[in-house]
């Protein structure tokens, strides 16, 4: 009898084992971003957290940007439930029809910038591009703001700006003409490329990531270049002789987006709440050097005090940075980079 | 009339025995047609669908209507020219630079005894088996003003300033040279294998010098070898990335590159397929010169022989 019963329990529990697949499934849901240490710090800082409140599962992917989001929604294969982006394809995409509407009875968007928050898209985080400078060149008299980058007479060296983030270089171009800095945008952007063409001769590579940035700047191949702060951050710890400071810094945001027939839509919308409230946010620059879009993250008292002054989003250091314009380089970023090609390309 | 009579059942036997003959050949060809098919399927779904499909997609503008506005693009922006003239400029340059030290190579190798030339050649293709990534990136440590190169030269005195040797065109060269060097040097080699010794003994016993041997027989018995080498390195090189993208210091903006650069920018993919089309039919053209220039000449080396 003790027996049979035995029996009869496992199988109920085979049974509900069964059943219990299929439930678990529904309450998955799959995040992308950009992999690296950065979606290692955003696992640490948003995911596992969320997870264990929800009491879901977060599947992770890596996107290569707004490409892979397009051809999922095109192609009606939509794979992912929320992805990361940078603010600028989110403005596109939104533009293009490719992202679900955004509840923001769900998600809480107070402490967010306003230029942050649309019908369906919202800031996550930032990364600034700041002007680093190699010590052992200069010493601590390099290059402090753009204009002395373009000045190739007072500060002569070997330099490198981005030449695949049209949209960054414009704008420090324009902060090198002596533009203030919230007079930057919108960018003229004939103007802008009148800056450039100023400083192209002497400018010894045009780099194409973040990687190639840091190596050029590690291996003394540039004296003097535009970088992620990401990147400059990890230089200094290295140990390289290197100075950067968020005066005159770039801020560009990273946003996240839920795909346009997400099958998890209401699940990702709650875990997209819990990502950016300000005590997940705050977690994220414990890990990574891209500071929190929600200013309230700093009045968690999450962040240590001597932290906080290294972050790109913490109130002081905003204030001496442009923050870029999605919704500027929305309608003008074709055109420009084109432009932009034609000046640097031949 | 009594050779008539000979000759005329003869040659109705073999009417009839062409009839037999000519749909035996047709069997066989339907059979090995039938044995084709999987391939020639294959070829048609994973080759020409895609290409195809590519073609379409290229004539559609972001608003999903029929336009030729990506391919103007080309004309309008001058940035696309200047690529793409640069992108022939490098497959060229790596192309010479490749015929110039792997002809020698080559030649060495087939000469050696065969213990010897096995070991070189495994050194030659020893570098097929490290990413290209890490080899681009061994030749950047190598050559950037800080490298082995420079630093060496100025310990030395040679120099007091670094050569620019990375970052601009002579280091894109460099390394593409030597990621395509083995794709020259093994068809070459396999073909100069093939040449059969006693036609230089031949030439050498009829009084020619060494050098007029060479000159006259083995050269142009070498070409076939040399011509299919140039080719699978040319058209090899008009889609190169990593090298040129790593070594060119964003200044060397080759036809790849700007693909990749096109279809991030622009929110229809026919921005991009349009170039791929355009790189395809110029290569496909250049391919036919080619076949035209070098093929010909081959081809009659190979029916003399």
């Amino acid at each position: 009898m003790t027996k049979l019963l035995c029996i009869k329990s496992l199988a109920v529990a085979g049974l509900l084992a069964s059943v219990a697949v299929p439930a678990s499934a529904a309450d998955t849901i799959t995040a992308a971003s950009w992999g690296g240490t950065y979606q290692e710090a955003e696992t640490k800082a948003f995911f596992d957290p969320t997870a264990k409140e929800l009491g879901i599962t977060i599947k992770q992917d890596t996107t290569n940007g707004l490409d892979d989001v397009r051809l999922q929604v095109t192609g009606n294969a939509v794979k992912w439930d929320i992805t990361e982006l940078g603010a600028d394809e989110c403005a596109r995409g939104s533009k293009e029809g490719l992202f679900e509407k955004l509840d923001y009875s769900v998600i809480d968007k107070s402490g967010i910038n306003p230029k942050l928050v649309h019908d369906d898209w919202v800031g996550i985080s930032y990364t600034s591009v700041v002007l680093i400078y190699r010590t052992d060149v200069f010493g601590d008299k390099g290059p402090k703001t753009w204009a002395d980058f373009w000045d190739v007479e007072k500060f002569p060296g070997r330099r490198a700006l981005s030449g695949s983030q049209a949209t960054e270089t414009l704008s420090v171009a324009a902060l090198a003409k002596g533009i203030p800095i919230d007079k930057v945008y919108p960018v003229d952007i004939d103007g802008a490329l009148q800056s450039v063409d100023k400083v192209k001769g002497h400018i010894d590579a045009w780099w194409t990531s973040g990687a190639q940035a840091m190596q050029l700047v590690k291996d003394g191949e540039v004296d003097m270049a535009s970088i992620w702060n990401g990147r400059a951050g990890t230089l200094r710890k290295e140990g390289a002789p290197v100075s950067f400071s968020f005066d005159q810094g770039v801020l560009t945001a990273d946003c996240m987006v839920i795909p346009k027939g997400s099958k998890n839509k209401d699940l990702a919308m709650k875990a997209l709440a819990k990502f950016v409230s300000p005590d997940l946010q705050a977690n994220l620059p414990l890990y990574v050097d891209n500071g929190p879009a929600n200013e309230k993250a700093f009045e968690t008292g999450k962040i240590p005090p001597e932290r906080i002054k290294d972050i790109n989003s913490a109130p002081d250091n905003v204030k001496k940075q442009v923050l870029q314009d999605p919704e500027f380089w929305r309608d003008t970023l074709v055109e420009a980079t084109e432009k932009f090609n034609n000046l640097i390309q031949q | 009339m009594s050779m008539q009579s000979a000759i005329l059942p003869h040659a109705g036997a073999r009417t009839l025995n062409a009839d037999a003959l000519h749909a035996d050949a047709r069997r066989e060809t339907f059979g090995l047609l039938a044995l084709l098919s999987p391939g020639l399927l294959l070829v048609f779904a994973v080759i020409i669908v895609p290409i195809g499909w590519l073609f379409w997609l290229s004539l559609f503008d972001e608003t999903g209507s029929l336009s030729a506005s990506n391919y103007a693009r080309f004309f309008q922006q001058p940035s696309y020219i200047k690529t793409f003239l640069t992108t022939f400029k490098v497959a060229f340059a790596v192309t010479g630079a490749c015929v110039v030290l792997g002809y020698p190579l080559a030649y060495m190798l087939s000469q050696l005894p065969r213990r010897a030339a096995s070991i070189c050649l495994i050194l030659v293709i020893l570098p097929f088996w490290t990413s290209v990534l890490v080899r681009t990136y061994a030749w950047l440590v190598i050559l950037q003003r800080k490298g082995l190169i420079n630093s060496w030269l100025i310990d030395l005195g040679v120099i007091s300033q670094p050569l620019p040797l990375a970052n601009n065109f002579a280091g894109v060269i460099i390394g593409m040279t030597h990621i395509m060097l083995p794709f020259l040097v093994l068809p070459l080699y396999a073909s100069m294998k093939t040449i059969d010794i006693d036609c230089l003994r031949a030439g050498m016993n009829l009084g020619a010098s060494p050098a007029a041997t060479f000159r006259q027989i083995f050269f142009p018995l070498s070409l076939p070898g040399l011509a299919s080498g140039v080719v699978i390195v040319f058209v090899l090189c008009l889609g190169f990335f990593v090298t040129p993208a790593l070594m060119g210091g964003g200044k060397v903006i080759m036809w790849a590159m700007r693909i990749e650069q096109t279809t991030s920018l622009y929110s229809n993919w026919g921005a991009g397929a349009a170039l791929g089309v355009v790189l395809l039919a110029v290569t496909l053209a250049l391919l036919g010169l080619f076949q035209w220039l070098l093929g010909a000449r081959a081809t009659g080396v190979w029916s003399s022989r």
